[in-house]
């Protein structure tokens, strides 16, 4: 319906301003703005209206059905409460629109579905006759007010300009919401756990949704908070003096030709996606720890903090590697220069000029690095085995906050118990994290690119 | 200062430099051969990583095949023919009918059929355990031979040459990825089964073939040789439209507005530092996101490429964002001015001159984008795609796979010898798109560049 | 303008004879009995950057404890030859140098010379200040400090107390020696170069149009400054500005499109250039 609206308000916006255009020209006037932008400007201001009527109609419609559903209920089943009740509304909507149900159905609720879906039907036809009509009064007087010295274009770009803005929105409402569900959804766990046995308790056991309520599980998230720091750790030292020398030959020592074919080699390690990470961890580098372990005399576990922070540091070695390769470039040539003028080799010139010059940005890719290490989920579910114990021994799996969220959301227990709300919790605690990490690396950044702009 | 003393203290300086320089050259050819050194170990290890991928996963491209012949025994298969639409009669009988014939041909006894298709492969006089044969041949070929039949019902009472797929561990024992020396105990086929198995492919009626299914077959727990990623690829492929219908109109429009009409308020501020903050956070609280709000408030199927997409898109928006914003930027302010100059409006500015500029850059980020969306597995697990789907979906709201949580899925199953090279070869399919698209991604940037 | 210069040089008010017209490639070449003996020398010396010829075969004699100034239009090569003195065009990537330059006679090309020492005893300044993000102390002390000049604190101390004081530079810094160095003006920036340079002892300095990126009064003082160091180094010094080289130097070498062509006493070049193209450029017309 809407399309059929639309057709007929762009023709007839079209056809008026073509019409009142050639009366124009043969009068020697000049309208404002082309046809089309007339067009487009009646099609506007006939959609609002239809598309505010709809829009508040499904806004009030859950709200208003349900009460009528509740309206209609029987005295003693109108006292019912909480899941019960939404039971009972559930089968009497499915009834209405024609699902069926299964099992016995009650009389009442034969009524009060009947009822209901006559009155559905009633409201959609009332809707649609007022969006219509509304419609079609915006139509005629839209159509009315094309006259030669209408700005439609203006109007139309102030049109578009607004809608563009409204994508740009949808980056914060993206944030907003991230934000809002994660503390609805905490919240709810909270309500089951204490936030202070949560924050700081030192034991991770979770009970299984099917003991019921009475075995609530400890959530201590201690644990899992060293689980991955631990691995976090791994994988930085393993990353940064990699990818920080990386980027020091690239920039200061390499001539252009290997940089151009070194560079997007190593870019490549940055592409792949981190389930393969995980992959090679499980399948090569955790048996390759353990018989090197082995030989030596060490006990080193297949999945263990080792192995999934030995390849989340291969992973991060191209992020790091980029980022101080870029800082490194933005420190002005003429230092090197000055360094080497004075008869300092390049290695010392690098250490004794350019290295603490770029300090502040490095230390924002470090940041940004370890944000990026606290968040992998693939390579660590796959390869740190999944043991949360508060351990000292790399060698041993643990569990990370990332990995715990995925086993307590992709269990077989339902979504409202605390099993699955702590998942969110724990996202929280996670998105706090890296947040904080975020802003103040670049924060640094931007300080450090400001100082030599 | 006389010239003497001046050219003494010259001297002293001259030495004591000189007595530093070996030690300062050592430390330089060190300093250098560590950042070498770095990135050998780099380049080794993008390498180690691609050969084990290749390494494990090109055996599962070939798998065992019998080739045989089967014979749809009439006496087997005890069904008349199938029923034909009479006249009079209503729709609702005659699906009747087709469905009573359907379920007689199903409790035929395929296995039966199976057996005496391996036997007819077996050298004459080999004995064959009848457990044997049908360990030998995939649990879903039985299926495979009832649908032929159902389609062509005319099949009843011949010969038809046939290739079977054997079984998976039938398959790992003549690849050998299973220890030979191993007691029967710990074997998973009986001895029996081994030994026909050796005997046919000693006999040739048992060949490695190129393994086609991989593609064009569904996942499946119950016949694990003939599990297939068409319902993952399909899957990625709805997610991988939706990312791009959605999030290539936004993204270039909050670039579009950010970079162009955006006053220099706090609001346009707010807009930029979420933009950057969402680039870096981790994908796995988009999915906790998706989980909440597409399918906890929203009420959208879980397991569906719907959900997968709309996650996603939010995770694709910042790079599209900050690409399409320094194509803008890149835009040279003279082609502005001129457009402007010439009584263009800022709108029509953008549009129709500096956007048609920057379509290269956009494009290539989408290529991008989607490349990087295309392996985003953490997120898909969160909103139900870790569960087994043995089916293509048919649209986007139906419960699907992806190729990452089918890599996840083949990568925890207990088959390990089989499904090990099995998943490899999902990696190198999902390695093999990304970097084709990101090749193609170059390729349009330098051509259009040239170009312009 | 030659006039100007001639009033500048009464000394060397000689019958003004015609400049030749000479359209050879030999460098016209002046000898000054005044001037001292050359402590560096190039031969032949020609630069390739990938294949483009930069300059081409200069032959020049460097005399020692005096101001050499290299003049010419912009693009002529001046500063691709003085980066040559100190094997500052190693760091170009694609750069060939061919020729000899010798410094008492030692080969500065010679395979196994050591260019770490090398540039301790040619230093450089160079166009536009750029002292390092350190204290000004840590900048005067980083040359003592990476040759090993300084067995110990105090005589660190000396020596950048020496060199700040040599650049002139002592009495404004000296509360504030532990100060950011980038807090200095422009013209106390580059005088830190020039205390930076000296701290290691050079023999040699060069100066790549040391006074560009500065305002008349910083660049009075560094040309002050000059005139100073003068007696304990042979200085080098690129400029544009041919005032400049008349004010401070003894000995001018005037580059043209890569070339070397006509060098000798300052006096004489200003007021009886004996190459065409040097009296057109003297005279404003070229350049």
């Amino acid at each position: 319906m809407l399309l059929i609206l639309l057709g007929l308000a762009c023709q007839q916006g079209f056809s008026r301003s073509l019409s009142l255009a050639t009366a124009a020209r043969h009068g020697g006037q000049r309208m404002h703005s082309r046809p089309r932008y007339h067009a487009a400007l009646v099609a506007l201001w006939t959609l609002l209206p239809a598309l505010l009527v709809l829009g508040l109609w499904s806004l009030l419609e859950p709200g208003l059905m349900r009460s009528l559903i509740l309206a209609m209920l029987p005295p003693e089943v109108a006292v019912l409460e909480g899941r019960q009740l939404e039971a009972v509304i559930a089968r009497i909507e499915a009834l209405a629109s024609g699902h069926g149900v299964a099992g016995e159905v009650a009389p009442f609720e034969q009524a009060a579905a009947e009822q209901l879906s006559f009155l559905q039907n009633l409201a959609f036809l009332l809707v649609l006759a007022a969006a219509a009509g509304l419609g079609a009064v915006a139509l005629f007087l839209a159509r009315r007010r094309i006259s030669l010295r209408l700005r439609a274009r203006d109007e139309v770009e102030r049109a578009l300009r607004f809608l563009l803005l409204l994508c740009s929105g949808v980056a914060i409402a993206t944030t907003a919401g991230i934000v809002l569900s994660l503390f609805t959804e905490a919240l709810r766990f909270f309500s089951f756990v204490n936030p202070l046995d949560f924050f700081f308790g030192t034991v991770w056991n979770p009970g299984f949704a099917s003991t019921g309520s009475d075995a609530l599980g400890r959530y201590g998230l201690l644990p899992l908070l060293w689980g991955t720091v631990m691995v976090a750790v791994i994988a930085i030292l393993v990353a940064l003096p990699l990818g920080l020398m990386t980027a020091i030959y690239l920039s200061c020592y390499a001539p252009r030709k290997v940089r151009a074919l070194v560079k997007p080699v190593i870019e490549i390690l940055a592409g792949i996606p981190t389930i393969v990470y995980g992959f090679f961890a499980l399948v090569t580098v955790g048996p390759f720890l353990s018989t090197v372990g082995a030989a030596i005399g060490i006990d080193i576990r297949a999945t263990s903090a080792l192995t999934a922070g030995l390849v989340m540091g291969i992973m991060l070695i191209p992020f790091i590697s980029s980022l101080s390769d870029d800082i490194l470039r933005q420190v002005p040539l003429s230092l090197r220069d000055g360094s080497l003028a004075l008869g300092a080799t390049p290695s010392e010139g690098i250490r004794r000029v350019l290295l603490p010059a770029a300090l502040p940005g490095i230390v924002g890719a470090f940041l940004l690095a370890v944000s990026r290490a606290i968040g992998e989920t693939m390579i660590v579910v796959l390869a740190a085995g999944n043991s949360p114990v508060l351990r000292a021994n790399p060698a041993e799996p643990v569990s990370t906050v990332t990995v715990t969220i995925v086993n307590q959301l992709t269990g077989d227990s339902d979504f409202a118990g605390p099993q699955s709300l702590v998942g969110f919790a724990l996202g929280l605690t996670l998105f706090a994290m890296t947040l904080l990490l975020n802003i103040v690396a670049l924060y640094i950044v931007r300080r450090f690119r400001e100082q030599y702009d | 200062m006389t010239d003497l003393t001046f050219s003494a203290a010259a001297e002293r300086r001259r030495e004591r430099i000189r007595a530093s320089l070996a030690r300062r050259h050592l430390f330089e050819r060190l300093f250098r051969g560590l950042g070498l050194v770095a990135i050998l170990i780099g380049l080794a290890l993008v390498a180690s990583l691609f050969w084990m991928v290749i390494a494990k996963g090109y055996p599962a491209f070939t798998q065992a095949k019998l080739s045989t012949v089967a014979y749809f025994d009439p006496e087997i298969i005890d069904v008349g023919p199938p029923p034909e639409r009479q006249a009079g009669q209503s729709q609702a009988g005659f699906r009747a009918e087709s469905l009573a014939w359907q379920r007689r041909v199903t409790t035929a006894n395929w296995n039966l059929i199976v057996e005496e298709a391996v036997r007819a492969a077996a050298p004459s006089g080999f004995e064959i355990d009848r457990r044997a044969a049908l360990a030998l041949v995939d649990g879903g070929e039985r299926h495979r031979l009832r649908d032929l039949f159902v389609a062509d019902p005319g099949l009843l009472g011949q010969r038809v040459p046939i290739e079977l797929l054997a079984s998976a561990d039938v398959d790992n024992w003549l690849k050998g990825t299973i220890d030979r020396d191993l007691p029967d105990e710990r074997q998973q086929l009986s001895a029996a089964t081994r030994r026909l198995a050796d005997e046919l492919l000693a006999g040739g009626a048992i060949d490695f073939k190129f393994a086609w299914h991989i593609f064009t077959n569904v996942d499946s727990r119950s016949a694990p040789a003939s599990a297939g990623l068409a319902g993952a690829l399909v899957g990625s492929l709805y997610m991988m439209v939706i990312v791009v219908l959605l999030a290539v109109p936004i993204g270039v429009a909050s670039a579009i507005y950010l970079e162009e009409f955006a006053p220099k308020n706090r609001l346009t501020d707010l807009i930029e530092v979420n933009i950057n903050n969402l680039a870096a956070v981790p994908s796995i609280v988009f999915g906790l996101f998706g989980a909440a709000v597409f399918i906890k408030y929203s009420g959208l199927p879980i397991s569906a490429p719907i959900v997968g997409g709309l996650v996603l898109t939010l995770m694709t928006l910042p790079t599209i964002i900050i690409a399409t914003r320094s194509s803008l930027r890149a835009v040279p302010p003279s082609l502005r001015q001129a457009a402007l100059g010439l009584g263009a409006s800022r709108t029509q500015m953008v549009f129709h001159h500096v956007l048609p500029i920057t379509l290269p850059g956009i494009l290539t980020a989408t290529i991008i984008g989607v490349a990087q969306a295309l392996g985003e597995t953490a997120p898909l697990l969160l909103i139900g795609m870790n569960a087994f789907v043995a089916a293509i979906p048919a649209t986007p709201f139906d419960q699907s796979s992806a190729l990452p949580s089918q890599i996840y899925l083949w990568q925890g199953n207990e088959n390990r010898n089989f499904f090990e090279a099995r998943t490899s070869a999902a990696i190198m399919v999902l390695l093999a798109l990304m970097i084709t698209m990101n090749a193609i991604a170059v390729l349009l940037r330098q051509k259009l560049e040239r170009r312009s | 303008m030659i006039s100007f210069f001639r009033t500048a040089f009464p000394a060397a008010a000689e019958p003004v004879t015609a400049p030749l017209k000479m359209a050879s490639y030999e460098t016209v070449r002046t000898l000054d009995p005044k001037a001292r003996p050359a402590r560096l020398s190039a031969r032949n010396v020609s630069v390739f950057y990938g294949d483009k010829l930069a300059i081409d075969s200069i032959s020049i004699d460097i005399p020692e404890r005096s101001v050499s100034a290299l003049i010419g239009p912009s693009g002529c090569g001046k500063s691709t030859f003085l980066r040559c003195l100190n094997r500052m065009n190693d760091t170009i990537e694609g750069a060939r140098v061919i020729g000899e330059i010798t410094l008492d006679g030692e080969n500065l090309y010679h395979p196994g010379l050591d260019v770490v020492e090398l540039r301790a005893r040619i230093g450089m300044v160079f166009q536009k200040p750029n002292p390092f993000p350190k204290s000004i102390f840590e900048n005067v002390a980083y040359g003592p400090k990476i040759h090993g000049l300084a067995r110990h604190k105090g005589e660190l101390e000396e020596i950048v107390v020496t060199s700040l004081e040599r650049a002139g530079l002592f009495e404004e810094v000296k509360d504030r020696l532990h100060a950011p160095a980038t807090g200095l003006s422009g013209g106390q920036q580059q005088r830190l170069c020039i205390a930076r340079a000296i701290a290691v002892g050079p023999e040699v300095i060069l100066m790549d149009e040391p006074c560009s990126a500065l305002d008349p009064i910083a660049t009075s003082i560094i040309e002050e400054l000059i005139h100073e160091l003068r007696e304990n180094y042979t200085i080098v010094i690129v400029t544009h500005s041919m005032q400049q080289a008349a004010r401070v130097s003894q000995k001018v070498a005037f580059f043209h499109l890569g070339r070397l062509i006509e060098e000798g006493p300052t006096e004489r070049i200003f007021t009886n250039p004996r190459d065409q193209r040097t009296q057109d450029y003297i005279t404003g017309r070229i350049g």
